[in-house]
């Protein structure tokens, strides 16, 4: 982290949105991650989405559960309302919000930990229910706050900083999001803006429940040989919590690739993540088939990104509830409260 | 019993399998002697099951208005053989059996100090209804018909009953009747009708109404605003999310669009669905979720982030027999301490305690004012035998001059103005800040929400400067919650007295006719009817105005003994516990005995010797 304040006062030529905003209307307050952590290329990247789609940003309500990833949405939409809830439950928080007031944006913020592990359960009903909402997943393979756990996306023969051997298979989220009825599914790499600020925005522009797994490199704890989810660490890194801030600064991996290309990236280890740009004959209209694909690249070493899925003429979970068209929150008393002509109805019907 | 007569003051039980279709014709029954002006107190006795398991109905036919349970049969309505020697065993002496005579039984299954009344129920039915599922559902209307004439219910109250409840259902409709008349017209030729006990007209239901205390809090909640319900299936409450969305659907609909003003979402599980309540609220929207004991404990970390950041949740925990699954279909008081302390670290929670149907009614509609006021948990604490059975209960009432207390929001108009936002700043001195709905205003009024510790302003903090302010002041709320939260209702003895009792809840209905009997014993009681956690002051006032003082409640721990030692500062040698938990509701012959031993204990001598 660092500890410069931005500063308060704004060059008048600054540029402007449709809105009359300017970038920094959509920033928050200064991260307090690690210098260099993939899930601060996310909240550039988010906020970058977001003023170049002229939202107010007022009209966000950003949830998260508990992690590295579930701290970000204070460091962007400083304007919106947050909620950093219970570890694991930020989809049943955010469904409720969502019940409440239909108007608003709402952007669940995640970790693999948060997801695939303790919030599973939620991770999967929250898609099947079609909660208008981007979901996104800040995926580093690795529990961060709780100093470098596996966590269930971590794939099966990778190592762990200690040294102890991944045996369980990974849980693939953007593919679980596909088969339980996501309606927008997508994967980024954090050190990949120019793929992943078109994600966020298609992702916002779509009605109905739109999921972002986001490959997000941990800086402090999965940079060793061996990893398959990070880049360099320091070796000679101290493992005292007090010594998390004094991690060098080093410079976020960025990638640039065309369509159809695979690229590797090298980690410090000598590992890699491969990446592979959807092709141009990959249909993310055919589930079926992006799910066989995916799955047949993935046997290969690989791993997809791009947009995996689009259910384009998609409905949301207040269509399927039939609700009426005003915000819940905003019904007064004669909408809500029947009366005493109706109690007296019911008194009757009870005797 | 006696062999005396017994006009409007006598025990049914009917003993049936479940899923026999014998709950309907059972209903009826109670519903026609209301219909005659004559009370009763119906309990449901039934398994963990669908269909197969025993299950009894129990009507206590009370002319004086008693609302517990009485405690003896005086008819036993035999139609299970599972469970046969027990029910026959059950009938005091001098009673009846009724029972189904078609297979012939041994003389020795049968009792010689009770009257028995056998009728080829089955035969009656094979040889009228050649389906199978009807010959075993006019079985039960065909007793109906049987016990009508026994008991001298008025067959034309039946009859009105069926036209209500197979309005334009006309086939359905005769064939009920048929098989009524069929029971009827049986008993009123073999046997000697009507018998000593016996249902005779009169006038004292007055305007009262029959129903469930879960379905009452599920009105209660559509009154009071609630447009989110978020549950998960758990037995005695479901019935209660169930009712909410049959009283929205009547009464929600928007009428030009036909769509809901309303949403009701059965959750994967009690995390999520107190999750979407906590969601919910945090947005603006009074939401609520039922659920029972197993619940609340799922729900425990997510009831403390809604204590600590301030969400007004309403939760309706209708109370089982626990620990663990324990009796899921009996009743108990014992989720008081996992409720009023929930969750990890130091948290107090409100609690409303109705004691019947018309109190779930009102302070299921007071909860989410309370709610939106306090911005904090609002617990409802029914139980088993208030939700799910039907109760004689007063009418509910409601004050149409009456509107939604939201409690502190700021407004954008408010903001602009100027004010001084901070989320949790105490403003006014009692404990309580103010809150704006997420989206209200573009640069102003919006915070963060953490279950970590924060400043008075939303930022996150970890000086414990600030977080012990934040505690104090929600110590101050708690504080103001005692004078807003449902009184304590106190009623003095006839006689001056040094002993007092304490109840809430279900006990209720068992105690009012106790602490009569104990009066004609000479045992004089002052009376105390908790209906909220925190206590008032008056609650400490009262104890320390009487010697001893009998807390009475439904739980092996006395845990409302336990909130009182702790919230009062009351020396525990004070109060005397009486305990009733073996999940059947609590009765006023167990009362009177418990208390008048232990009255006897501390020198208050009953007049005459009590009954047992």
């Amino acid at each position: 982290m660092t500890y410069l304040a931005k500063p308060k006062l704004r060059h008048p030529s600054l540029p402007k949105n449709a809105l009359g905003y300017t970038h920094r209307d959509y920033e928050g307050a200064i991260s307090t991650l690690c210098a260099g952590c993939g899930h601060d290329s996310i909240s550039a990247a988010i906020i970058q989405a977001f003023f170049e789609m002229d939202v107010h940003p007022h009209r966000v309500a950003k949830l998260s559960g508990i992690g590295c990833s579930s701290k970000t949405p204070t460091y962007f939409l400083g304007n919106s309302h947050g909620f950093n809830s219970v570890h694991g439950r930020m989809p049943s928080v955010l469904t409720g919000a969502a019940l409440a007031n239909r108007d608003l944006m709402y952007l669940g913020v995640s970790g693999d930990g948060d997801s695939a592990s303790i919030g599973l359960g939620q991770f999967a009903h929250v898609m099947r229910r079609g909660v208008n909402m981007l979901y996104i997943v800040e995926n580093n393979g690795v529990y961060g706050l709780t100093k470098g756990q596996f966590s269930a996306t971590a794939d099966k023969g990778s190592k762990s900083k200690r040294g102890a051997i991944n045996s369980d298979e990974p849980i693939d989220l953007a593919m679980l999001a596909m088969t339980l009825g996501a309606t927008f599914v997508a994967r980024g790499f954090s050190g990949d803006k120019e793929q992943l600020i078109p994600l966020i925005k298609a992702a916002v522009a779509h009605h109905g429940a739109a999921f972002i797994d986001v490959l997000s490199p941990c800086v402090a704890f999965n940079n060793h040989p061996g990893s398959t989810k990070s880049y360099d660490f320091v070796r000679e890194h101290n493992e005292s919590v007090n010594r998390l801030d004094f991690i060098p600064a080093r410079a976020e991996i960025t990638t640039s690739y065309k369509p159809g290309e695979v690229r590797s990236i090298v980690l410090h280890d000598g590992g890699s993540i491969r990446l592979r740009k959807v092709d141009e004959t990959y249909d993310p209209a055919d589930r079926a088939a992006a799910i066989g694909y995916i799955e047949a690249r993935r046997e290969a070493g690989e791993v997809v990104t791009g947009l995996l899925y689009l259910h384009a003429d998609s409905t949301d979970m207040h269509d399927a509830l039939d609700t009426v068209a005003l915000p819940l929150n905003s019904l007064v008393d004669a909408d809500l409260v029947p009366g005493n002509a109706a109690l007296a109805e019911v008194n009757a019907s009870l005797r | 019993m006696d062999n005396a007569t017994h006009i409007n003051d006598f025990v049914v039980k009917f003993a049936n399998v479940n899923g026999s279709g014998s709950a309907s014709a059972n209903g009826l029954f109670a519903r026609a002697i209301l219909r005659m002006g004559v009370p009763v107190a119906a309990r449901n006795i039934f398994p963990s099951n669908i269909q197969g398991l025993p299950t009894w109905y129990e009507v206590r036919v009370v002319e004086d208005g008693w609302r517990g349970r009485r405690g003896g049969v005086d008819l036993m309505v035999a139609m299970n053989p599972q469970t046969w020697e027990k029910d026959v065993a059950e009938v005091d002496p001098g009673g009846y059996l009724f029972h189904d005579s078609t297979k012939a039984l041994p003389p020795s299954r049968f009792r010689e100090d009770i009257t028995t009344f056998g009728m080829p129920l089955t035969a009656i039915c094979n040889a009228e209804y050649s389906d199978a599922r009807q010959r075993q559902l006019f079985k039960n209307i065909v007793y109906l018909g049987a016990l009508s004439a026994l008991l001298n219910i008025d067959p034309t109250e039946v009859d009105r009953l069926f036209g209500e409840q197979y309005k334009g259902k006309e086939t359905l409709l005769a064939s009920n009747r048929r098989a009524f008349g069929l029971g009827r017209d049986y008993a009123l030729e073999h046997f000697p009708c009507p018998l000593p006990i016996r249902v005779q007209r009169c006038d004292r239901v007055g305007d009262r109404i029959f129903i469930d205390g879960n379905s009452a809090a599920a009105l209660g909640c559509v009154y009071g605003g609630a447009t989110v319900a978020a549950w998960y299936p758990i037995t005695p409450s479901s019935s209660l999310a169930e009712t909410f969305a049959k009283y929205c659907r009547s009464y929600r609909t928007d009428p030009a669009t036909k769509q809901k003003r309303y949403a009701i979402l059965q959750a994967e599980d009690e995390l999520a669905s107190i999750g979407m309540v906590i969601g919910a609220a945090w947005n603006g929207a009074r939401a609520f979720t039922a659920t029972s004991g197993p619940g609340v404990s799922l729900m425990q970390e997510s009831l403390g982030l809604a204590y600590f950041a301030e969400i007004p949740v309403v939760l309706f925990d209708v109370q089982r027999g626990s620990p663990s699954t324990g009796m899921p279909t009996r009743t108990q008081q014992a989720d008081l301490l996992s409720c009023a302390y929930a969750s990890h670290g130091d948290t107090k929670h409100v609690l409303l305690l109705p004691e019947d149907p018309t109190e779930s009614f009102a302070m299921a509609a007071q909860s989410f004012d309370l709610a939106d006021r306090l911005q904090t948990p609002i617990f409802v604490m029914l139980d088993l035998d208030i939700g799910m059975q039907d109760w004689l209960t007063a009418p509910f009432r409601w004050d149409e001059m009456h509107r939604m207390d939201r409690g502190k929001v700021m407004t954008a108009a408010d903001l602009d103005a100027g004010r001084d936002f901070g989320r949790y700043l105490d403003v006014d001195g009692d404990g309580i800040p103010y809150r704006t709905y997420p989206g209200t205003h573009p640069t102003k009024g919006s915070y963060f929400t953490r279950g970590s510790t924060k400043d008075r302003y939303a930022r996150y903090t970890e000086e414990g400067v600030a977080y012990v302010d934040n505690m104090q002041r929600l110590l101050r709320k708690f504080e103001t919650a005692k004078s807003l939260v449902p009184q304590p209702v106190i009623t003095k003895a006839a006689k001056r007295t040094k002993s007092g009792v304490i109840w809430f809840g279900s006990t209720g209905a068992a105690m009012a006719e106790s602490l009569a009997l104990l009066e004609q014993d000479g045992i004089h009681l002052d009376r105390m009817r908790l209906r909220a956690f925190p206590f008032a002051d008056a609650v400490g006032a009262f104890i320390a105005a009487h010697d001893r003082v009998f807390v009475v409640e439904q739980n092996r721990d006395a845990q409302m003994k336990a909130l009182l030692v702790n919230e009062c500062g009351i020396d525990p040698s004070r109060l005397i516990s009486v305990l009733h938990y073996d999940g059947t509701p609590i009765t006023a012959r167990f009362l009177v005995r418990e208390i008048a031993e232990k009255a006897h204990l501390f020198n208050v001598t009953p007049l005459r010797k009590v009954a047992p």
